[in-house]
């Protein structure tokens, strides 16, 4: 049983105006198989969070600890937390040209696996992934990213994540920008992915409809850069309707 | 991406007068066309390093390919065969040498004073062939030689020029290429480290012909290949491309000139050159001229350098000069950026390695270029030649 824990975590992030406090005291455990929604805010630091679990160098972890099955993430370099089984789905994936989709995906189901995937059994693994998220086989030969409308960088994201098999995944806004057939595709892709391996899932959304598709066990409002509750799935129907007020997000975590 | 360690893109103190042409703001333009010419060196003033065409190379270090005594005699040259592709020595009288081009600075009137004889190349025969002509360990004396390309009318071929070894080298290299014959050109340079090889390159294009000209630098101390394209008859075309790897302590220099001269001309030019390590320098000026008689010219030159480390300088200076309002279009582009963390990250972000990352998007940026060459053994080669420059940091 695998398990995801963040305990006390506070992260800076360095500014031309000077160091800035984003995350004060979170905490927050998955475990294998379960789906934690994060609903908040703009600015309140979700993507801070699917950050400084990746690994990002611009985020400071100044307090607090990551611990995958016990081992200590912060002391692991951004590959080695892939490796060991963490994946970000990013809010604005980056474009990369001059390496092709194909030559991406090899080298890093390689890097991951630490051998090469067997030519036969990859190459009909990456065309039924690409089938099943409704990607033309044309994105192959493309630069990663490149060109890519803002729905088909998501596609590509999950692309990625059914063919890493990583433990956890964060997925940090994987619905904006989707219209409903695609967000259908998408959710589809993350739903498999969990059913083939068990995936625990931090999914950062600010609409509750992506959670009509992928069902959460427990929903989490991010304010100023802390969890300031949680609950199950009906949680998220009462932020539809209220939004955040009563959490009096009038000042954000800009102090 | 972003910011250089150093990137120039300034006008030089010759350049002068401003035109507005078709792609962003008003560029500086250098009067290309009245640049002085000769075969002479005594017409040239010694190099200080201030004259315009020399004001970015580290002339100290090669003081005796610009005023020294070159030896003309032969140089050593190993060629493949290929039907189609004769190689000979012709004697400096013959009526070929000249046609495509003059030196424009006193390296190549110093080469072009004492060369001896001059290796032919004539292509002959639609049938498409590749030919690798290798001089290898041409010493540390400097030297002088001359070499003609020639393409007869509607002839095809790819003529990969290569350099390995020692060379002191100063070098003219004129390239003909006849009435609807398809050229490629490769110069690819591959010297030993102390090495210091000055070439000019002559273009001309014939009627509907088409020059692929490719300058591949990755080894020697001082590399400076200067391609000067003369579309000189309806329908001409060239594409310039060039990719150069400068390492710790090299200096890899190109100086691109088409001169536009007839009517539905059309160039492309396209470098990309990475640098990396203390004191790693590349320049690119790159002078496009649309005379008067280049109606319906179509033109676009770009530079982009990828710098991989501190301590490294890029200089990029394009140059677009018009003296026709009635052209198809025309354009530059020239970028030097950082490597992007971004990029890193997002790949690290899927279990590569850092080092694998950079390479991965080194080998990238750069296979835009190799991709273009048009034969598959040498694009190989040429990209494992760049893994063992990445390797090599
Ligand atoms: N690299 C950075 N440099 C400066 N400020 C940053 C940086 N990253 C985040 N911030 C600031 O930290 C705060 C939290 O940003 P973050 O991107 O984590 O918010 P978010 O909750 O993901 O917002 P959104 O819903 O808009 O995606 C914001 O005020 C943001 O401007
Ligand atoms: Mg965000």
């Amino acid at each position: 049983m695998s398990v995801l824990e963040i305990k006390n975590l506070h992260v800076n992030v360095e500014t031309d105006q000077g160091t800035r406090e984003i995350l004060r005291g979170v905490d927050l455990t998955i475990n294998e198989g379960e789906i934690h929604a994060v609903m908040g805010p703009n600015g309140s630091g979700k993507s801070t969070l699917a950050y400084t679990i990746a690994g990002h160098p611009k985020y400071t972890v100044v307090e607090g600890e990551i611990l995958l099955d016990g081992e200590n993430v912060l002391e692991m370099s951004v590959d080695e937390r892939a490796r060991a089984g963490l994946f970000l789905a990013m809010q604005y994936p980056v474009e990369i040209p001059g390496v092709t989709v194909t030559n991406f995906l090899r080298t890093a189901k390689t890097a991951i696996d630490g051998q090469a995937p067997s030519i036969r059994s990859w190459v009909k693994d990456v065309r039924e992934s690409m089938g099943n998220l409704r990607m033309d086989t044309a994105f192959a030969e493309r630069n990663v990213n490149e060109g890519f409308s803002g729905g088909e960088k998501k596609r590509n994201e999950i692309l990625q994540l059914e063919l890493l098999k990583p433990r956890f995944a964060v997925l940090d806004e994987t619905d904006s920008g989707l219209d409903v057939d695609a967000l259908k595709v998408v959710s589809e892709g993350v739903n498999r992915a969990k059913a083939n391996t068990g995936l625990g899932i931090l999914l950062i959304t600010h609409y509750t409809r992506i959670l009509r598709y992928i069902k959460p066990d427990f929903v989490h409002v991010f304010v100023a850069g802390r969890i300031a509750e949680q609950g199950g799935p009906e949680l998220a129907d009462r932020l539809e309707e209220e939004g955040y007020d009563r959490y009096h997000v009038a000042e954000p975590a800009a102090q | 991406m972003t910011v250089a360690t150093q990137s120039t893109a300034m006008p030089t103190a010759e350049q002068h007068g401003f035109r507005p042409h078709s792609d962003g703001p008003i560029v500086p333009v250098q009067t290309r066309s009245e640049r002085f010419r000769s075969t002479a060196v005594a017409d040239f003033a010694p190099v200080t390093g201030r004259e315009h065409e020399w004001k970015y190379s580290p002339v100290a270090a090669f003081a005796d390919l610009t005023s020294g005594e070159l030896d003309g005699a032969r140089l050593e040259v190993t060629s493949t065969d290929a039907a189609g592709v004769a190689l000979s020595w012709i004697p400096r009288e013959d009526e070929r040498i000249g046609t495509a081009g003059l030196p424009e600075d006193r390296a190549a009137a110093n080469a072009w004073s004492t060369f001896g004889e001059a290796l032919l190349v004539a292509v002959t025969g639609e049938d498409a062939k590749t030919v690798t002509v290798t001089r290898s360990g041409l010493g540390s004396a400097p030297r002088a030689a001359h070499t003609v390309i020639e393409a007869a009318p509607n002839s095809r071929a790819l003529v990969v020029l290569r350099g390995t070894g020692d060379a002191r080298l100063a070098e003219n290299v004129e390239i003909v290429v006849g009435e609807g014959a398809n050229l490629t050109v490769v110069s690819l340079q591959e010297w030993t480290d102390e090495s210091v090889h000055l070439a000019s390159h002559f273009a001309r294009i014939a009627r509907d012909a088409k020059l692929k000209h490719i300058v591949v630098s990755l080894g020697g101390k001082v590399v400076r290949v200067n391609p000067s394209t003369h579309l000189a008859e309806q329908g001409g075309d060239v594409e310039a491309l060039g990719l150069y790897f400068s390492d710790a302590g090299q200096h890899l220099e190109q100086q691109v000139f088409v001169h536009h001269d007839a009517p539905h001309t059309r160039s492309r030019v396209t470098y990309k050159g990475a640098l990396q390590g203390e004191g790693a320098r590349s320049v690119w000026i790159g002078d496009v001229l649309i005379g008067n008689a280049a109606t319906g010219t179509d033109s676009y030159e770009q530079n982009r350098n990828l710098v991989l480390t501190d301590g490294t300088r890029a200089d990029s200076v394009p140059n677009l000069e018009i003296e026709t309002g009635d052209i198809e279009g025309a354009g530059h582009a020239s970028a030097t950026g950082r490597f992007d963390d971004e990029q890193l990250f997002y790949l690290q972000a899927r279990g590569i390695p850092e080092d694998e990352a950079r390479r991965l998007v080194v080998r990238g940026f750069l296979a835009e270029v190799v991709q273009q060459i048009g034969d598959a053994e040498l694009e190989e080669r040429l990209m494992s030649a760049l893994e063992a420059e990445l390797q090599g940091s």
